[in-house]
């Protein structure tokens, strides 16, 4: 649904149309779905089995897992029965000598640090939350059609007039209740748990420079009203932020395998692809490396709650110091592979708690009568607009110019190109390749640790490439303890 | 009750399914698959928590990892039993634990192992043009690996507009050649296109193959006729404002709330043949014309160019 928001929205700022505030409304309400689905996927099925020892939960007491369990989380579901069960469930399936999506990992590795017992409620937990992540996606399906690709938002407003009924967002608020509950009552308390096993990782993998373009808007007013608040922080220095311009963006290409070595603003953007050899001197990968003002920037929920929390934001603010004073770690901890983890939690538990408001509004609006979910709009002879947007995996731009009321030149900045992306014309590093520099790996045949920091930045390359080939050239300094 | 039907529950509950959700779930796919009633049995024979569970190799190429997630939305089984109980996916990027070199060991030695058993599922277009040049995962190009992997199956379904036909990357000007895995390999494969796909589309076809020991029946675009065999045009509940020419003429207008008929706004209903209208998605939340949105016809070949301007009435 991201870049389906970012592309309406771009058009929408070319042809130059305010959407109404039902439209606007609805579509913070589905984006906010976005990030309690997104996030709950994430830690639980793309990252969780870095820190979790699945095979090790075979060995937990059931009995210590359910007083542990109601010791760290309000989970809906435990006691022992449930964790026997979950147990049983599991040892059937190893036994069954089909291992499926847990074969040939890195089980047993000395940098799990879990007991059996967390390690059978982590697993738990990751089962329970497959479900969960089901139900949470129908939000979408309710004023958007279907999840994953959405299809109800269009230049000009939503399609979904039909749907704005009673049953309809009632249904809606059932399950935003019930995925709330679970960020509040399970997600914090897990990353809480898991974390405190792992706070030297508090000082490993972080990155140096900051980007928020910010998002969800709660009235016209942008980017003033934009919950999740837009910024730039350089060199870690919170007190420093500043707002974020679109001009001060330039993507470089020297690194990769495109034609020439100019770097551009994305109006101007060229992808004229020259596929080339893996070449970690010259060329190495499909990314292109976006810059802001010549800097390497990290985007995504790290990003959005440093920015959040050195503008003050409250409902962002408040969830920080809570995080930070009950894992007993200084806030500069932060700046790291767990403030990232847990940055994504943080921004869940906040964006989620302002679904209700957004949701209330919504039907304010529709009992004093106002039910308008579009403005009509003409397409100009031409025209440039950029859509500005922070979605689950950092800051992401559309820039689309327009010419005889077709598109000339359509450029998209993405968070993973930011995260990912290889090194600008002047050397600079992008903030994966910086963040990995320094981290221990105890087998490099087994690098887990590095797992750990990539994930962390919840990667989404199925555009692009692998950053590192272990075998042709070690491109990172790797220390080996 | 048979001593083997009992083994059977039992086996079951011992996976965390009970006997009543479990009968839920084969009728529903039983209907679905539009067999009979006296089918739920033998569905239910087919999910018999057998003791080897039928393996899957699912390669992911040019693609967003939306038919993947399309799946995992599945309600009916719910992912986790399909994956820890109904079949076993045995290689899979985006959910299995194993990275890197750990993961390409896995393809390798489950292509050996289950040779000629395995179905392939296929996610993403190839790219052809430059030998391939345009899309590699651990040094191989898509092609090298389809060419490698997907003739050892005992079938090949293709999951989704992109694996099945290009989609996206195919669209004009294509440049990185890109094509569906039927045409980039010269086989036939089972097509379950959409943008994604339902996915009970998927898991229905999985159940015709394993409760017939076939591949279900198909038209000459490779799409399962119980699924891809009417339009949406002629299942959509709308039909009747189109019959008494009721139409919406602009987003957001009376007619947009009243649920008038999307035709004049660009709908593709009439040319896509697809069961959006009676499935619907997220288990039978919504769909888009539901959501008054136009059909974009995002399951027919080359629905990028063919189906485009969407928003345009068709001829």
């Amino acid at each position: 649904m991201t870049h389906y928001l970012a592309s309406v929205r771009a058009v929408e700022n070319a042809v130059g149309v305010q959407i109404p505030d039902n439209a606007r409304i609805i579509r913070n309400m589905l984006h906010g779905a976005q990030f309690q689905h997104d996030h709950i996927v994430h830690f639980y099925h793309l990252h969780a089995l870095d820190w979790v020892d699945v095979v090790s939960a075979l060995k937990a007491d059931p009995k210590k897992t359910a007083t542990l369990a109601s010791n760290v989380s309000e989970a809906p579901w435990g006691g022992v029965p449930y964790f026997k069960d979950v147990q049983n469930r599991i040892k059937t399936f190893v036994q069954s000598g089909q291992l499926g999506p847990f074969n040939n990992a890195y089980w047993g590795h000395p940098a799990y640090k879990l007991p059996p017992e967390a390690n059978l409620m982590a697993v738990s937990h990751y089962l329970e939350a497959l479900r969960l992540q089901a139900k949470a996606a129908r939000m979408h399906a309710i004023f958007g059609a279907k999840n994953p690709h959405l299809q109800s938002f269009v230049v000009g407003g939503v399609t979904c007039a039909k749907d704005l009924t009673p049953d309809r967002i009632a249904e809606f608020l059932f399950l935003w209740k019930e995925t709330q509950d679970f960020v509040k009552k399970v997600y914090l308390p897990d990353v809480l748990a898991v974390a405190s096993f792992y706070k030297e990782w508090g000082g490993i993998g972080g990155t140096t420079n900051f980007l928020a373009w910010g998002d969800l808007p709660e009235s016209d007013n942008e980017p003033e009203s934009l919950f999740m608040p837009r910024g730039v922080i350089m060199k870690r220095n919170l007190a420093g932020v500043k707002m974020a311009s679109p001009d001060e963006v330039t993507e470089h290409v020297a690194h990769s395998w495109y034609k020439g070595d100019a770097a551009r603003h994305p109006y101007k953007g060229e992808t004229q692809p020259q596929p080339g050899e893996y070449d970690t001197t010259g060329r190495y990968t499909w990314f292109k490396a976006p810059r802001y003002e010549g800097e390497p920037c990290e985007v995504g929920p790290l990003a959005r709650v440093l920015v959040a929390y050195a503008w003050g934001k409250k409902e962002i603010k408040e969830i920080v110091d809570d995080v930070v004073s009950k894992l007993g770690i200084p806030l500069t901890a932060l700046f790291s592979t767990l403030g990232r983890t847990a940055a994504r939690c943080i921004e869940t538990v906040a964006i989620g708690n302002a679904m209700e408001k957004w949701t209330m509004e919504l039907i304010g609006n529709l009992k004093k009568g106002n039910t308008k979910t579009y403005e009509s709009w003409e397409m100009p002879k031409s025209a440039m607009g950029c859509g500005l947007n922070d979605v689950a995996r950092g800051s992401l731009g559309h820039w689309v110019e327009i010419e005889n009321k077709k598109i000339k030149n359509y450029q998209l900045v993405v968070p993973s190109t930011w995260n990912l992306g290889p090194r600008c014309k002047n050397g600079k590093l992008g903030p994966v390749e910086e963040s990995l520099i320094g981290t221990p790996v105890a087998d490099p045949k087994r690098p887990l640790e590095v797992l750990r920091t990539v994930h962390s930045f919840d990667p989404c390359i199925a555009c692009g490439v692998h950053v590192i080939d272990p075998d042709s050239n070690q491109v990172y300094k790797i220390k080996v303890i | 009750m048979s001593n083997e039907e009992k083994e059977f529950y039992e086996r079951l509950s011992e996976r965390g399914v009970s006997r009543r959700d479990f009968m839920k779930y084969c009728g529903m796919l039983t209907a679905t698959l539009g067999l009979s009633s006296s089918f739920i049995p033998k569905v239910a024979e087919v999910f018999a928590a057998p003791k080897q569970r039928p393996p899957v190799i699912w390669l992911q190429f040019a693609e967003c990892t939306g038919c993947s997630e399309a799946l995992l939305r599945t309600m009916n089984p719910w992912i986790d039993q399909l994956l820890l109980e109904i079949i076993s996916a045995e290689y899979h990027e985006t959910i299995m634990a194993a990275a890197g070199h750990q993961a390409e060991e896995i393809l390798q030695s489950a292509v050996k192992k289950y040779n000629g058993k395995f179905i392939c599922v296929v996610e993403g277009a190839i790219s052809t043009k430059d030998n391939g040049v345009y899309g590699k995962i651990g040094g191989k190009t898509f092609l090298e690996i389809a060419k490698e992997v997907c003739p050892k199956a005992a079938a090949v379904i293709c999951m989704g507009t992109c694996a099945c036909y290009g989609g996206v990357q195919a669209a004009a000007p294509n440049p990185g050649g890109y094509k569906g895995v039927g045409d980039a390999l010269g086989i036939k494969t089972v097509n379950i296109p959409g943008c994604p796909p339902n996915p009970i589309n998927f898991v229905g076809t999985v159940v015709n193959y394993l409760l017939l020991g076939k591949l279900p029946e198909l038209d000459d675009l490779g799409r399962p006729l119980f699924a891809y065999g009417k339009t949406i045009h002629d299942q959509c509940p709308r039909r009747s404002h189109y019959e008494n020419d009721e139409f919406v003429e602009e987003f957001g207008s009376e007619e947009a709330k009243m649920g008038y008929c999307l035709y004049k706004m660009g709908c593709k209903g009439p040319d896509t043949y697809n069961n959006c209208p009676i499935a619907k998605f997220n288990d039978g939340t919504s769909f888009p014309i539901e959501a008054g949105h136009p059909c974009i016809g995002c399951s027919e070949p080359d629905f990028w160019d063919k189906m485009s301007p969407f928003f345009v009435q068709s001829e």
